[in-house]
């Protein structure tokens, strides 16, 4: 078989093309890219519903926009960014560049694969349909109960935003567990797992968070659409029940939730800063652990959210040296990044650009963090703009920066074509200027008395001063994606000649040509350290030739399948037939019908043989 | 490459005076609701551990966001460069940034746990005993001991602890009274204690920071601190018609005195529905403390009305009267018909005589 | 590239590539489903802790090992306890010598023992309807007992709780019934006896939970 591989023959494996060919796709690199692209959709989506909540609050009692929109609009921001944004933007990286780098032809479970993306693109389109109907989820990302009962909510609003989460937890956990599987069972020959790619690693971390964080927001939702649905007080005190108790569950999930959006762009800052330094990341262990002892510790800080709800003082202590005890491992990080850059060759492309603005900024909520882990003065700080700062610079300054490092780093990888670094690098200066303008101010608001979630302030608090630089800096901070899009487009027009390995980089995927061939890798090449393809170049006395196209014959691939995209139909018709059993006495016909597709969806695809017969 | 870093290099030359200059800018206003004036001792509590934390965030972030540019400047390579040393790591280092972070943290959690023991409970001794309870979207004070009732104006004795015992009838909120303590949050049918002392007099701002639904941005108070015998002679007053004395019951002659508009005011205000909601001294409802509005008994007395939104004077109570909902959208104060004019008229002034 | 190493044909998806070599050596639906284990530990453990969290909170009956005041035709009226232990522990007893019968099954599989996998799967499927089935007259004595849903905090909790194992157990018997179909057609030869194993896998666990939820909802007091 191997030789058969690198014969000249003419392609096997044509490249398939149209609609149906992306419906049925089971190829993570294509999947990949479906993530990405809708995901971007998305987080545009999120930053239109900031940049109009910017301009409402521009100027004091401004009326813009109605409190109710305004309440619309800074749930769905929280919610989109969360959960359709980021996330998935992870996921698209996880889904292209796991397999890559750990030397694997696809995932563990290619159509597995498609049912998640399906389901997330379903589940994305019925909470942002909410708009459509006037019912867009209006109580916070948070769900706080009791406001999110009947009694204080009525109408559809929070009953999308419950289902569409309860879909899209769906999605992340069938991807979390085949990540995870992958990364444990894929790995090519000499791929030890501490000699798997910072990338990797951080990667699989964030799979077992999201496993382990996932069930218990599900378990929460439950309680809450049965409140809601099914008569019963979970979190209805008139009942009996606490709504602390959805307090808790929900940060049992939400504060690895935290770590679950911005550990995946630890692992890309871990993967620019070494090719662009040209030194390998400096500390490898210590950056595995401490990203391991991170993923720990996140599961025991939870009520850090919650130090103004009165929990008594044994309790805030303990949830305070927790979450202080945190900052240690990140420390340790953001240390480790710069012993990486110090005494290298520092490569001032884009990528890099983006990943040292990363470690500034995330540097800056590291800290802000550490004010609020001190229970008293957090009970200034938490519910005001100073906490908006802090996790803006943890997830904007950290996440985004992080994955806009990794999309200029793999641009050329997935789509064989070089982003313009001028281009690239206005959009950095742009980003980190507008950024900070529009964030760092938060900081004196929320220490001057600015309250989270208000649609307006009354202009005696002398807020606007802030208040109007920071929609300068949110408009500016538009502006830069706009250049960002305006890049993208331009350069696929451009035809496809990037070279297999434009940086220099270290790991698998570099040695296969761009964009990569269907089956991947025709060999891996010998993994001997934590970068292969380094070690490959160094052998071969610092030039590489650059990787031939191959035939693939005799390469099996799995077929194409439309079963899971008929499942993720057929999810999405069982939970979200629960919007209509107040307006429809034989609502669940239609969770029948969802279940008899879902059903259906679930044989096909357990009886159809994954690969072509021969 | 070297003339591209030009400008950058520049810039970076003056950032510390730009930081300085926007965090002088930051306090140079003057901020009602600041949380950087403490005038009240659990709020200097919180204020000191928070100024603890800031100088060692700035200690650190000038260190590491300095080696950050030190390393991007010294370190700046060309593509034809040779291959710089590769090193893997350096275990003493390693140690060492692990263990200086970790002191730096005990450093902080030393006095935040000393401060944790002293804000977690009720103060204790001679304190004035309040109840806070929270609304959509308005925030009721019942002073028990002193037998007062009122609503979004907390009037508060300067140099004597005030003990606030919160709750809520609905939603959760937060009650939030930068200046002189904190936030805690409020949930039905439990208390959370929240206590301060008043080092200062004057009308300090403060708002529910918990999100309650759609009017959260509109649900503010005042506190009114004032000297010790201006708040006896505003208790004295306050407890006329008090559902906490004598049942809201008052003799007939007593303050306000009855004229015509009294007497009419009173009819409308019957007539029209408001007595569904509010309790006012001189009504039958008087006595009631589980109304679903605020208790108007002395509303002409109070600086602003809608949850601290308007200043009270007749235009905008008049406004606000008009059509509740124009001003506060989705407020649950509905009126149960519209007024006519004379009738706007007559209220408000019914109303503003209720000092 | 002189030492180049083909690509590890690791799909694992489908029976027939599982004899490829994977990493741990173990196939790849078996960690899965493994990890999915793992990951419903948290799922069971939300909705048991949340169960001990409201245990005695209920503000009115029926309560399940106590008499209790409770709304019934209408009116307050006081009613009994409402656990019925020994039908339960029945059903637990089936359940339990169902994880024995599905290891004999996949002993028969293992070993191409025909008869023994379709007679010891056939076993276990009865054995799990006997469950579900005990379930839903469980939660229909109940209903007639005056214990909705949403009646109080302990119908609500318990409920969800045994309600979620029991639709478990329900996913647990089809899958093993669609086996045990296959089996009969001579369709799980002992190559494909992993099939058998990993759904055996998944009815242990279903198994242990109840293990945890019998002592703790029906006979702790």
């Amino acid at each position: 078989m191997a030789t058969s591989v690198l014969d000249h023959a003419p392609a096997v494996h044509a490249e398939k093309t149209g609609i149906w060919s992306w419906i049925t796709t089971v190829d993570h690199k294509r999947i990949g890219i479906l993530y990405g692209t809708t995901a971007f959709i998305f987080f545009l989506m999120g930053g239109i519903e900031a940049l109009i909540m910017r301009i409402q609050l521009m100027k004091p009692d401004n009326t813009l926009v109605s409190a109710e929109l305004f309440n619309s609009l800074f749930t769905m921001h929280g919610t989109t960014m969360i959960f359709l944004g980021v996330m998935p933007l992870s996921a698209m990286f996880f889904n292209y560049f796991i397999p890559l780098h750990i030397g694997a032809r696809d995932v563990a479970f290619p159509r597995l694969n498609a049912f998640s993306y399906w389901v997330f693109l379903l589940g994305g389109l019925f909470i942002n349909f909410s708009f459509l109907l006037n019912a867009a989820p209006n109580a916070g990302w948070f769900g706080y109960a009791n406001l999110t009962e009947n009694t204080y909510s009525p109408g559809l609003n929070t009953d999308f935003w419950v289902l569409g989460l309860q879909i899209l937890g769906i999605a992340s956990m069938a991807a979390a567990i085949n990540f995870f599987v992958t990364i444990v069972n894929l790995r090519a020959p000499g791929m030890k797992m501490l000699r798997m790619p910072m990338f990797v690693w951080m990667s699989f971390i964030t799979q077992i968070l999201l496993l382990l964080a996932f069930p218990v927001i599900t378990v929460a939702l439950v309680f809450l659409m049965m409140d809601r649905h099914f008569g019963s007080h979970f979190f209805l005190p008139e009942g009996g029940g606490d709504p602390v108790l959805w307090q808790h569950l929900f940060w049992i999930f939400g504060h690895p939730e935290v770590y679950i959006l911005i550990l995946p762009a630890f692992g890309i800052v871990s993967e620019v800063l070494p090719v662009f330094s040209r030194k390998p990341l400096f500390g490898y262990t210590a950056m595995v652990f401490s990203g391991a002892f991170i993923a720990f510790l996140g599961f025991g800080v939870w009520s850090h959210h919650m130090f103004a709800t009165g929990m008594g003082p044994f309790a805030d202590s303990f949830f305070a040296i927790s979450t202080m005890l945190i900052a240690v491992p990140t420390g340790v990080k953001i240390f480790n990044w710069l012993g990486t850059l110090w005494g290298g060759s520092l490569q001032f492309k884009t990528p890099l650009y983006f990943a040292i603005g990363m470690v500034a900024m995330f540097i800056i909520g590291g800290l802000s963090g550490v004010m609020h882990a001190s229970p008293p003065a957090d009970l200034q700080q938490t519910d005001t703009y100073f906490v908006v700062a802090h996790f803006h610079y943890v997830l904007f300054g950290g996440s985004i920066f992080g994955l806009t490092a990794g999309a200029y780093y793999w641009f050329p990888k997935m789509f064989g074509r070089m982003l313009h670094e001028g281009l690239g690098k206005l959009h950095f200066w742009l980003m980190l200027i507008g950024f900070n303008l529009t964030f760092f101010p938060m900081h004196f608001l929320g220490l001057n008395g600015m309250p989270r979630r208000v649609y307006t302030y009354p202009a005696e608090l002398n807020l606007e001063f802030w208040n109007r630089i920071q929609t300068w800096g949110s408009l500016l901070l538009g502006l830069s994606f706009l250049i960002f899009i305006y890049n993208i487009l331009k350069t696929m027009r451009r035809p496809a000649d990037a070279p297999a390995d434009p940086w220099r980089g270290a790991t698998l995927e570099w040695a296969i040509p761009s964009p990569p061939q269907e089956f991947n890798f025709g060999e891996v090449p010998p993994v001997h350290s934590s970068t292969p393809v380094w070690d490959l170049r160094r052998a071969s006395g610092g030039q590489l030739p650059e990787p031939r196209r191959v035939s693939g014959a005799g390469i099996h691939l799995p077929r194409p399948s439309i079963w899971p995209a008929v499942t993720a139909v057929g999810v999405l018709g069982v939970i979200g037939s629960i919007l209509f059993t107040h307006a429809f006495s034989h609502w669940y016909f239609i969770t029948l019908s969802g279940a008899a597709i879902l059903f259906y969806g679930v044989y096909r695809w357990a009886f159809e043989p994954p690969f072509p017969e021969h | 490459m070297e003339t591209r870093t030009g400008p950058f290099r520049r810039l970076a030359r003056f950032t510390p005076a730009l930081g300085l200059l926007l965090f002088l800018a930051a306090c140079a206003h003057n901020y009602p609701q600041t949380t950087l004036k403490p005038r009240g001792d659990f709020a200097r509590l919180v204020d000191g551990l928070f100024r603890t934390t800031v100088w060692w965030a700035i200690v650190v972030f000038v260190l590491v966001e300095g080696a950050l540019l030190i390393a991007i400047f010294k370190f700046r390579g060309r593509p034809d460069d040779p291959e710089p040393k590769q090193v893997h790591g350096n275990t003493v280092l390693e140690v060492v940034w692990t263990i200086i972070p970790a002191f730096i943290l005990v450093m902080i959690a030393v006095p935040t746990i000393k401060t944790i023991f002293r804000t977690s409970d009720y103060a204790a001794g001679d304190v004035v005993q309040i109840e806070v309870i929270g609304h959509q979207w308005w925030w009721e004070f019942r002073y028990t001991g002193l037998g007062v009732v009122t609503a979004n104006e907390l009037h508060v004795p300067v140099g004597k602890t005030v003990n606030l015992r919160m709750t809520t009838v609905d939603v959760l909120h937060s009650f939030w009274v930068p200046q002189f303590a904190a936030k805690r949050d409020v949930f039905p049918r439990r208390h959370n204690p929240l206590w301060f002392k008043a080092e200062v007099t004057g009308s300090f701002s403060g708002q529910c920071a918990e999100f309650c639904g759609a009017q959260h941005g509109r649900m503010g108070f005042r506190v009114i601190s004032e000297s010790p015998e201006e708040f006896a002679v505003w208790v004295e007053r306050q407890r006329v018609g008090s559902p906490l004395v004598n049942q809201g019951k008052v003799a007939a002659d007593s303050v306000p005195p009855i004229d015509s508009i009294e007497v009419a005011g009173r009819a409308l205000f019957s007539g029209g529905g408001c007595i569904g909601c509010h309790a006012l001294v001189g009504t039958p409802l008087a006595g009631q403390t589980s109304l679903k509005g605020p208790n108007l008994s002395h509303v002409g007395s109070r600086t602003t009305i809608v949850a601290g939104m308007l200043q009270n004077t007749p235009e905008n109570l008049r406004k606000w009267l008009s059509n509740p909902d124009s001003v506060k959208k989705g407020t649950l104060m509905v009126l149960p018909r519209k007024l006519t004019d004379a009738e706007l008229t007559l209220l408000v002034a019914y109303l503003r005589s209720h000092q | 590239m002189s030492h180049a190493i083909p690509a590890p044909h690791a799909l694992s998806e489908g029976s027939q590539h599982d004899s490829h070599p994977t990493t741990t050596g173990i196939p790849s639906r078996k960690v899965a489903l493994w990890t999915l284990i793992g990951s419903e530990c948290l799922f069971f453990a939300s909705l048991i802790s949340t169960y001990l969290v409201y245990k005695g909170k209920s503000l009115v009956g029926p309560l399940p090992h106590t008499e209790s005041q409770c709304m019934l035709h209408g009116k307050m009226q006081t009613c009994e306890h409402i656990f019925e232990i020994p039908l339960v522990t029945t059903g637990t007893a089936v359940l339990l010598f169902s994880s024995f019968f599905i290891v004999l099954a996949l002993y028969g599989a293992q070993r191409g023992k025909r008869k023994m996998l379709v007679g010891w799967l056939a076993a276990t499927v009865l054995a799990g309807m006997f469950f579900v089935g005990m379930q839903v007259y469980e939660f229909q004595h109940f209903y007639h007992k005056g214990m909705g849903y949403g009646t109080n905090l302990f119908s609500s909790t318990f409920f969800t709780l045994t309600g979620f194992h029991g639709s478990h157990v329900t996913v647990g018997v089809i899958w093993l019934a669609t086996l045990l179909v296959l089996a009969i057609k001579g369709k799980i030869p002992p190559q494909k006896a992993l099939n058998l194993e990993i759904a055996a896998l998944y009815w242990h666990f279903v198994d242990v939970v109840w293990i945890v939820i019998f002592p703790t909802v029906y006979l702790m007091r």
